[in-house]
């Protein structure tokens, strides 16, 4: 065999070495995700089941139509739980958004006083674990008696963060460089059109990631909302999980079903906002 | 078009001082470079003038108009980046045209506009791309059409050319120069390069340390320097500097060696001065290669050994032992020279400069 056609040879088996590994560094990934659905299809049996049943014997839609049946029935209020999911996740998304932006732009664009000091707080809040949080803002909350509300849960999913959403963002207008917000001042903008027109525009990506972040949080997140919401009125679905499970018992097929529901609007919103995400925008405004 | 007048312009970042008061006068339709080494507050003045830097004191005016407090966009000047800073997200028809969208143009005023700086640029196959898709000329073409579109009173360049290759960097100089016979109107043009400055501009502004040097067109500046600054700086090789000491009708060299006293500074010189003189490489030569306009009235000859030479083809740069130090001189119709040889070497010092060594003002005057 020539020195070419084993080089060949190696190139070809490392690709077949490469693919493998891949393939089962995913399976790794996403094993989780598949057991939560098909075990939200198949009976409690087979999900306890020892040694575990890996080829699912019977599939069945029962626990979806259980959960959406009345109570009593095996139903759970799962529609008033979606809602308040996501009337306090967009809201504070939106919120922590806004504000986000106008602390990262002015961390990326102005010197003033205190500024790394004031940088290096919002990111130590970072540190503090939202479980540890859970205690005090639930006596803070009984007081002013917005406990099991949709504001007292938006106000601390803002606060959880705004941190974050500044840091990100801060890091992407850091990229876009200060010449073309000048270069849009002396084409006629007003410091607030040179954002808007130019600025922005190119933020965007940075800007996209944040919202994800931001709602994924508020989405999923389960300590606080399990200690400040107490009913329909505010329960968010991750609590709502908390619903399957009896003082002996534990549904497990009735749960994964609404895990399931729980990832598809999070899954559907990752995907329309990801086309945001194209990063490299900035290339070519200046040199290069 | 407009005329623009600096009167004591200073700026001040805290206690720091950048900007020392400067005045100047620009006429109309002039083309005006301001020089000087880096930090020497080039940039920092043309971004006052731009507006996009607060001025700590004195007066802008533009056109007559006093526009120190006016934002960048009341001030109808448009500006050409070193970076371009073109929109990235944009097409070059839409970054050529967003001044004018930005001020509410009608959309057909807006393509005949784009259209016109387009063809003067010839941008005409480039407009649907982006500046990613664009190489460094084009974006600097691009971004000198974005300036033009406007047709503003003033055109601000800031060391456009400084990212761009030598070739490309001579090529676009040209084109810059063109630019100004058809637009005719008052450009400001910062650079570092002295080249730039000589071959564009009417008048050359040299500045150093937040100061102006000296004011002039590029013949003044370069053959009557008004200080030893830009004498050193004006001028490609340098022209050779070194301290001496007025003596008996001569100038007496740290080294020991000496020169004639030129003529023209008999009189404006006393015994005991310490002076700098100076010598351009063209007017320091190996005998029989110089310039030989026949003026030469007052030429000193001396034999010197040689240190190198850097042969460019039409001319030969030699540099000779003089003092124990290196005279850098320019050598016309070369002919082939090594290290060690001694020529014949002439000063022409009826074209040497004299500074104080103490101000480093000239002594011409």
């Amino acid at each position: 065999m020539d020195e070419n056609a084993s080089a060949r040879l190696i190139r070809r088996t490392l690709t077949v070495a490469h693919r493998v590994g891949l393939f089962l560094a995913m399976l790794v990934i996403c094993l989780p995700g598949i057991w939560i659905v098909l075990s939200s299809l198949r009976p409690t049996v087979e999900i306890m089941a020892k040694p575990p049943v890996w080829i699912p014997q019977q599939l069945s839609f029962d626990a979806y139509v259980a959960m959406f049946s009345g109570i009593g029935k095996g139903g759970i209020p799962v529609l008033d739980y979606f809602r308040n999911s996501l009337i306090i996740s967009v809201t504070s998304t939106v919120i922590a958004v806004a504000i986000g932006m106008a602390g990262g732009y002015a961390f990326a664009r102005y010197r003033f006083r205190g500024k790394s000091g004031m940088f290096l707080g919002l990111m130590l809040t970072r540190t503090v674990p939202g479980i540890a949080m859970s205690l005090p803002l639930f006596f803070v909350y009984a007081r002013l008696g917005i406990i099991d509300t949709h504001f007292g849960m938006i106000l601390a999913y803002v606060a959880l963060n705004i941190p974050f959403t500044i840091w990100l963002i801060d890091g992407f207008f850091r990229q876009v460089p200060k010449d073309l917000a000048e270069a849009a001042q002396i084409d006629g903008c007003t410091r607030w059109q040179a954002f808007c027109q130019v600025e922005f525009p190119l933020a965007r990506p940075g800007i996209a990631s944040a919202a994800i972040f931001a709602f994924l949080t508020c989405w999923n997140e389960f300590a606080l909302a399990s200690q400040l919401t107490r009913s329909v009125n505010s329960k968010t679905l991750p609590v709502g999980l908390l619903d399957y499970t009896a003082e002996f018992t534990i549904d497990w097929r009735g749960m994964c079903a609404l895990a399931v529901v729980m990832i598809i609007p999070a899954l559907t919103l990752t995907y329309i906002v990801q086309k945001h995400l194209v990063g490299g925008l900035t290339s070519g405004a200046v040199k290069g | 078009m407009a005329t623009v007048s600096l009167k004591n312009l200073t700026k001040r970042y805290g206690n720091m001082e950048i900007v020392h008061g400067i005045d100047l006068d620009i006429a109309d339709r002039e083309f005006i470079a301001l020089v000087g080494p880096s930090g020497c507050g080039k940039s920092t003045t043309l971004r006052m003038i731009a507006g996009l830097e607060d001025i700590s004191g004195g007066n802008i005016d533009i056109g007559g108009r006093l526009v120190n407090d006016l934002p960048p966009r009341s001030r109808n000047i448009s500006m050409v980046f070193q970076s371009y800073a073109l929109y990235p997200h944009m097409t070059v028809r839409e970054n050529l045209g967003f001044s004018l969208k930005i001020a509410g143009a009608a959309k057909d005023d807006m393509d005949r506009r784009v259209a016109e700086a387009s063809a003067i640029l010839g941008l005409d196959d480039l407009l649907e791309r982006r500046p990613s898709q664009l190489s460094g000329g084009q974006r600097q073409r691009v971004a000198m059409g974005r300036a033009i579109v406007r047709d503003p009173d003033v055109f601000l360049f800031d060391e456009p050319l400084s990212n761009l290759d030598a070739k490309l960097r001579t090529q676009m100089r040209t084109e810059i120069k063109k630019l100004h016979a058809k637009v005719k109107s008052t450009v400001i043009y910062v650079t570092h390069d002295q080249v730039e400055a000589m071959t564009l501009a009417d008048r050359i502004v040299i500045m150093r340390a937040g100061h102006i040097e000296q004011v002039g067109t590029p013949d003044e500046v370069f053959s009557r320097p008004a200080t030893r600054f830009v004498a050193g700086f004006i001028g490609s090789p340098p022209m050779n500097l070194h301290e001496a000491t007025v003596s008996d009708g001569r100038l007496v060299f740290g080294g020991g060696d000496s020169l004639p006293l030129p003529g023209q500074f008999k009189s404006k010189t006393a015994a005991g001065d310490k002076v700098v003189f100076g010598i351009r490489p063209d007017d320091f030569y190996p005998t029989g290669h110089g310039l030989s306009s026949g003026g030469e009235t007052e030429v000193h000859r001396v034999d010197l050994p040689v240190s190198i030479t850097e042969p460019l083809g039409n001319e030969t740069l030699v540099f000779a032992e003089f003092n124990g130090a290196d005279w850098v001189s320019r050598m016309l119709n070369p002919k082939p020279l090594k290290a060690g040889d001694r020529i014949g070497m002439s000063f022409d010092l009826s074209r040497a400069h004299l500074f104080s060594a103490e101000t480093g003002k000239s002594l011409r005057n």
